[in-house]
C-alpha cells in the first residue's frame, strides 16, 4: 500500500505519539489516583498513617446521610444529562436545516463561554426567593420581604438539575453540530422526508443512530460532570445533605488533618458512583437501542409534530434566556450600588470595582491566556498525532488507556490534587510554568479528545484514499485533506480546550503554588467573600477569554471558506 | 511513606526525565539576634497564603508589602486563597514529598482548628513570635487568647495580628427591640419565625454560633476550657440541643437550609430575607455599609452576658523558603503603626492587639482619635469578651449536629 511504502521522517516519529501523551498522562493521573487510594485505606505517613486500614470506611459508611448523598449524585447526574441529552436532540430532529436552527445556534452558542459558577450564580440570582422573578411580582403585589418558598437548595435538588442542563445544553449541541456533517445529516433527512415521515420522527429513526456513536463520548463526559460537580452543586444544590462531591470537599477542609483519610475513602467512592453511572447509561443505551429499533422498523410515519416542534424551539429559547437573564443580573450588580428586596433595579450605579480590579486586569489575562494557549496546543497537536496515528496504522486504542485518559473528568478535582502536589513536588517541577501546563493538560486533553476523536474517526476515509491514489505523500494527506475538512472541529476543539483550561482553579493554585494568578484563581478567592459584585465582576472576566476562543470557531471556517461551498458544508456554522 | 514515595517516584521516573530543581534550603534565623534576621530577610520574597475574598484586606496586605519591602528589602507576595485549608493541604503535600526546605508556603494566616492540627501534625517553625520586637507592645495580659489559640497555647509559633470578637447585626429601620440573650432569641423568634438563621456547621461561623449559645447556656463555663473527653461530654451539651429543639423549627427555612457562610447572612440581610445576623468583627460590618452591601442603618451589638472573642494570627511553616523574611513581616505587622492602620476602617476596621498603655505617647492618641465607623462597636460598647472553648468540643459539637440536624429528609 501506498502507506506503508511512503513512511517518511514525520511519520515514523507519529508512532510515538500514543506513547508520549500516555506518558506526560500516565504520571501526574497514576499519582493522583494513587494519592487518593493509599489514604483512602488508611496510608499517609505525613499524618501518622503507617499501617493499611478500613478504618476510613468505616467512618464514610457512618456519616449520616450519606446514603441520601449518594442518591442525590447518582440521580441527579443521570437525570440531568438524559434531560439535556433529549432536549438537544429533540431540537436537531425539530430544527435542523432551518433558518431557526441557525438562529438558535448563534445564541446558544456563547453560553459555552459561560464559567459553570458564573451561570449558576446567575440562576440562582432569578430564582431565589428574593430573586429578579420575585422582585418582578413583588413590585405588583406590594410585597416588601422575599416569601419563605424553598427554590435554591432543594432538598431534591431540582435547582441544580436545572443548573447543570442550562450550561450543558450548549456544550452537546456544540458537539453535535460537529458530528452533523460526518453523519450527512442533511442528506439523511431529506431521504426520510421523501419516504413520507414527519420531520422530528424521520431525524430520530434516520439521523439519530449515526449521530449518537459521534457524540457518546462527549455525553459520558456530561455525566460524569454533573455526577461529581461541586461548585454549582454548592450554588444551587441541596444542603441537608449536600451531593457527595461537595461533602468530599467539606471534608478535605476540614481543619482536623484526620478527617482527610475520610475524605479520601470518599472520593474512592466518587469514582465508583461515576462508574455505576455510566454502566447504568450503557444499559439504557442497549435497550433504547432494542426499543428504537423495534420502533424504526414499526414504519410509523408521525407527520404531525407541530407540537413537539414548538416544545424543543421553547425549551431552547427558555434555556438562553434564562442563562442570559442570569448573565444580565451579574452585569448589572458589577454596577450595583446599594440593592436591596424588593427593588427591581440597584438604587444607584458605580464602577468603582470595576476600576479597582483595573489596574491588575492586563496581567492576570496574560498569565491565563498563556497557560490556557500552551496546554491547549499541546492537547491537540497530541491527540491530532494520535488519531492520525490510529487512522494510518489502523488501531484503535485499548478501554484502558482510554479509561487512563478520562479519569481526570470522573473523580472530583479536589480529590485528585493531593497526590497530583506531592507528584509535581516530589520531580521538583511544582511552581514551574511547565507543570501548570502540564497539570492543565491533565484536564483540557481528555475534552480535547472528546471533541476531536469521534469527528476524526468518523471522516470519509475515501478522501484519503483519493489523495494516496493520486500520489499524495500520508503527510500531505493530513496537512491538505484531512486537516482542511476538519477546520471546525479542530477549532471546537481548541474553544472547548481554551474554556476548560481558563476554568481550572484548583490545579493553578495548589501546582503553581500561587506563583500564577489567573482570572479564576483570583475570582474564585474573591468570590469566597460572598459580595455578588465581585462575583458579577469576575463571573464577567472569567468569561473574556473562552467567549474570544468560541467566537473564533466560529469565524474562521466562515471566512476561511467563503469561496468554497462544499468545504463550508463540512465546517458550517 | 516509603512505598508511598517509592509509588510515585516509580510513576515519576516513567513520566518525566526531568532534572529536578533542588530546592534551596532557608537555614533558620537566629531570632535573639534581630539584625542577622533583617540581613537574612533583605532580599527574600515572602509567599504569604491568606484569604482573598475581602478587597479591603488585599489592599492593606498589598500596603504592608510595600512598607516592608521600602524598609526592608523583603518582597512580599499575596497567594490569595478561598480556604486557608489549601494552604495546609499544600504544607502536607511537601511533607509527604519529602520536601523539608524550600516549601511553597512562607507565612499563612490562621487561628482555631488550622493552627491546632498544624500544631499537632509539627507542620510550623518556631517558636519565634514572642522574640520579635513589637511583641513587646502585644497586650498579653489584658487578652489572654494571643498567646492562647481556642485555649491552645500558641508557644511563639504564631504572632497574634488581629482581635475578632462575635457581634450581632440588625437594620435600625426595621427592628426596635432585640434580643440580647440566647433565650430572648429564642423567644424573638417565636414571634418572628424564620427571620433567623446561622450558616450550617461545619462553616466557622455556623460552629461559632452554637458554641456562643453553649457557652451561654452551660452550667459551668470552665468545663469548655478542658478537653471535652475530660469531662462527661453528654452532659455538658444537653442544654444546648434541648435549646435547639425548640431554635431549628422556627428559623429561616424551617431549618431546611442553610446558607453556607457568615457572607451568605450579610447578603441575606441585604435581600431582607431575615433580621438579625452576626459575624466576627463589627468593623466588618461598617466596611459592608462602605462597600455599599448593607444600608446605613444597620448596627452592631452584643448579649448582654458577652460574646465569644479570639485573635487571628500568622504563622509560618516549618519548610517555608523564607522564614526570616515572614518573621521580619510579622512582625512589621505587629507595630503600633500597622495595627493602626488595620483598626482605621476605612482601610480594614479590625481590632489591635497592642496594649494601649505600652505604646508611645503619639501612638496612643491616634488609636484614641480612630473614627472606628457607623457600625462599629467601641472597646466600652463590646461587653465582656468570652474565651472560646477548646477544640475538640467544637468538634464534638459539629458531629452531633450533623447527625441530628444535617440530614433533614
Amino acid at each position: 500500500m501506498a502507506e506503508t511504502l511512503r513512511r517518511g521522517p514525520i511519520d515514523s516519529m507519529l508512532r510515538f505519539f500514543p506513547a508520549f501523551t500516555l506518558i506526560l498522562m500516565i504520571g501526574p493521573v497514576c499519582a493522583g489516583l494513587i494519592g487518593t487510594m493509599l489514604p483512602a485505606f488508611g496510608y499517609l505517613p505525613a499524618l501518622g498513617g503507617d499501617g493499611i486500614s478500613i478504618d476510613p470506611w468505616r467512618d464514610l459508611l457512618l456519616q449520616p446521610g450519606l446514603a441520601i448523598s449518594v442518591r442525590l449524585s447518582l440521580v441527579n447526574g443521570l437525570v440531568a444529562t438524559l434531560i439535556s441529552l433529549s432536549l438537544v436532540m429533540l431540537f436537531c430532529a425539530a430544527w435542523q436545516g432551518t433558518k431557526v436552527f441557525v438562529v438558535m445556534q448563534r445564541l446558544l452558542s456563547p453560553i459555552l463561554s459561560v464559567p459553570h459558577a458564573a451561570a449558576a450564580f446567575g440562576l440562582a440570582f432569578l430564582i431565589a426567593p428574593s430573586g429578579w422573578i420575585v422582585r418582578a411580582v413583588a413590585l405588583f403585589a406590594g410585597w416588601d420581604r422575599p416569601p419563605d418558598i424553598v427554590t435554591l437548595h432543594d432538598p431534591m435538588g431540582i435547582a441544580l438539575i436545572a443548573g447543570l442542563v442550562a450550561k450543558e445544553i450548549p456544550f452537546l449541541l456544540l458537539m453535535t453540530l460537529a458530528a452533523l456533517p460526518q453523519a450527512d445529516a442533511d442528506r439523511t433527512r431529506q431521504v426520510a422526508l421523501t419516504f413520507g415521515y414527519g420531520r422530528v420522527v424521520g431525524w430520530l429513526k434516520a439521523v439519530f443512530p449515526r449521530i449518537y456513536p459521534q457524540i457518546r463520548l462527549p455525553v459520558l463526559a456530561v455525566l460524569a460532570y454533573s455526577t461529581s460537580v461541586v461548585d454549582v452543586a454548592m450554588i444551587l444544590g441541596p444542603t441537608t445533605p449536600a451531593p457527595l462531591a461537595v461533602r468530599i470537599l467539606g471534608w478535605l477542609s476540614d481543619p482536623d488533618l484526620s478527617h482527610r483519610f475520610l475524605a479520601s475513602a470518599g472520593a474512592m467512592l466518587q469514582l465508583i458512583l461515576v462508574l455505576v453511572a455510566m454502566a447504568i447509561w450503557r444499559a439504557g443505551e442497549t435497550l433504547a437501542g432494542f426499543w428504537g429499533r423495534i420502533w424504526a422498523e414499526g414504519g410509523m410515519r408521525a407527520q404531525g409534530d407541530g407540537a413537539i416542534r414548538s416544545f424543543s424551539a421553547g425549551a431552547a429559547v427558555l434555556t438562553a434566556t434564562v442563562v442570559f437573564l442570569g448573565l444580565a443580573s451579574l452585569l448589572v450588580w458589577s454596577f450595583a450600588g446599594y440593592w436591596s428586596f424588593p427593588e427591581f433595579l440597584p438604587r444607584s450605579f458605580s464602577l468603582h470595582l470595576w476600576m479597582r480590579e483595573y489596574d491588575m486586569l492586563g496581567a492576570i489575562l496574560g498569565t491565563t491566556l498563556v497557560i490556557a494557549v500552551l496546554s491547549v496546543m499541546v492537547a491537540i497537536a497530541l491527540v491530532l498525532g494520535c488519531l492520525e496515528n490510529e487512522t494510518r496504522r489502523f488501531q484503535i486504542p485499548g478501554q484502558g488507556v482510554m479509561f487512563l485518559i478520562y479519569l481526570p473528568l470522573l473523580m472530583p478535582q479536589i480529590s485528585f490534587m493531593f497526590g497530583l502536589q506531592v507528584f509535581f513536588t516530589g520531580i521538583g517541577l511544582e511552581r514551574t510554568l511547565i507543570s501548570v501546563v502540564i497539570v492543565h493538560l491533565i484536564f483540557v486533553l481528555p475534552y480535547v479528545f472528546l471533541s476531536l476523536a469521534d469527528p476524526f474517526r468518523a471522516l470519509d476515509p475515501r478522501y484519503g484514499q483519493t489523495a494516496l491514489c493520486l500520489g499524495a505523500s500520508p503527510a500531505r494527506v493530513f496537512w491538505g485533506v484531512r486537516l482542511p475538512l476538519l477546520t471546525r472541529a479542530v477549532l471546537t476543539a481548541f474553544a472547548v480546550g481554551l474554556a476548560v483550561s481558563v476554568g481550572q482553579y484548583l490545579p493553578t493554585l495548589l501546582i503553581g503554588a500561587g506563583r500564577f494568578a489567573t482570572v479564576t484563581t483570583e475570582a474564585v478567592a474573591l468570590a469566597s467573600g460572598g459580595d455578588r459584585r465581585m462575583i458579577g465582576i469576575y463571573g464577567l472576566l472569567q468569561m473574556i477569554l473562552p467567549f474570544a476562543g468560541f467566537a473564533l470557531a466560529l469565524l474562521i471556517p466562515a471566512v476561511v471558506f467563503r469561496h468554497r461551498r462544499g468545504m463550508a458544508d463540512h465546517n458550517r456554522i | 511513606m516509603r512505598v508511598f514515595l517509592a509509588g510515585l517516584s516509580i510513576v515519576a521516573g516513567l513520566a518525566t526525565a526531568t532534572v529536578a530543581i533542588p530546592a534551596k534550603a532557608d537555614p533558620a534565623p537566629d531570632i535573639g539576634n534581630w539584625q542577622s534576621v533583617l540581613d537574612q530577610a533583605r532580599g527574600q520574597t515572602v509567599y504569604w497564603h491568606a484569604w482573598g475574598g475581602e478587597p479591603r484586606i488585599n489592599d492593606y496586605i498589598a500596603w504592608a508589602g510595600a512598607q516592608v519591602q521600602e524598609r526592608y528589602g523583603v518582597n512580599v507576595v499575596q497567594v490569595k486563597l478561598s480556604d486557608t485549608a489549601d494552604a495546609v493541604a499544600k504544607v502536607l503535600s511537601e511533607k509527604t514529598a519529602g520536601v523539608d526546605d524550600g516549601g511553597a508556603v512562607d507565612m499563612i494566616w490562621l487561628n482555631g482548628e488550622n493552627f491546632a492540627a498544624m500544631k499537632r501534625n509539627d507542620l510550623l517553625f518556631g517558636p519565634w513570635a514572642e522574640q520579635t520586637p513589637n511583641f513587646a507592645y502585644v497586650d498579653v495580659e489584658g487578652k489572654p487568647t494571643v498567646i492562647n489559640d481556642f485555649t491552645v497555647p500558641t508557644m511563639g509559633l504564631e504572632a497574634p495580628w488581629g482581635m475578632a470578637q462575635v457581634s450581632f447585626y440588625y437594620d435600625t429601620a426595621r427592628l426596635d427591640n432585640v434580643p440580647k440573650s440566647a433565650q430572648e432569641l429564642l423567644e424573638w423568634l417565636v414571634k418572628h419565625p424564620g427571620r433567623f438563621t446561622y450558616p450550617q456547621p461545619p462553616n466557622y461561623m455556623g460552629s461559632t454560633f452554637l458554641k456562643q449559645i453553649l457557652t451561654e447556656l452551660v452550667d459551668d463555663p470552665k468545663v469548655l476550657q478542658q478537653p471535652a473527653n475530660q469531662t462527661d461530654a453528654e452532659k455538658v451539651l444537653a442544654p444546648l440541643w434541648g435549646y435547639l429543639e425548640d431554635l431549628q423549627p422556627l428559623l429561616w427555612r424551617n431549618g431546611q437550609a442553610y446558607p453556607q457562610n457568615g457572607a451568605s447572612l450579610r447578603t441575606m440581610m441585604a435581600d431582607n430575607e431575615i433580621d438579625i445576623a452576626f459575624s466576627f468583627s463589627s468593623g466588618e460590618v461598617s466596611s459592608a455599609i462602605e462597600a455599599m452591601e448593607l444600608p446605613d442603618t444597620v448596627r452592631s451589638y452584643v448579649f448582654d452576658n458577652g460574646t465569644l472573642g479570639n485573635t487571628n494570627f500568622v504563622a509560618i511553616p516549618y519548610n517555608a523558603s523564607a522564614k526570616a523574611g515572614a518573621v521580619v513581616l510579622a512582625d512589621f505587622l505587629m507595630s503600633p503603626e500597622a495595627q493602626l492602620r488595620k483598626q482605621d476602617p476605612r482601610y480594614w476596621g479590625a481590632d489591635t492587639v497592642l496594649a494601649m498603655d505600652k505604646l508611645p505617647e503619639d501612638m496612643q492618641k491616634a488609636f484614641a482619635g480612630l473614627d472606628l465607623g457607623i457600625a462599629s462597636l467601641s472597646p466600652s460598647e463590646r461587653g465582656t469578651v468570652l474565651p472560646e472553648p477548646h477544640p475538640s468540643w467544637m468538634e464534638l459539637v459539629e458531629t452531633e449536629w450533623q447527625k441530628r440536624y444535617g440530614v433533614v429528609q
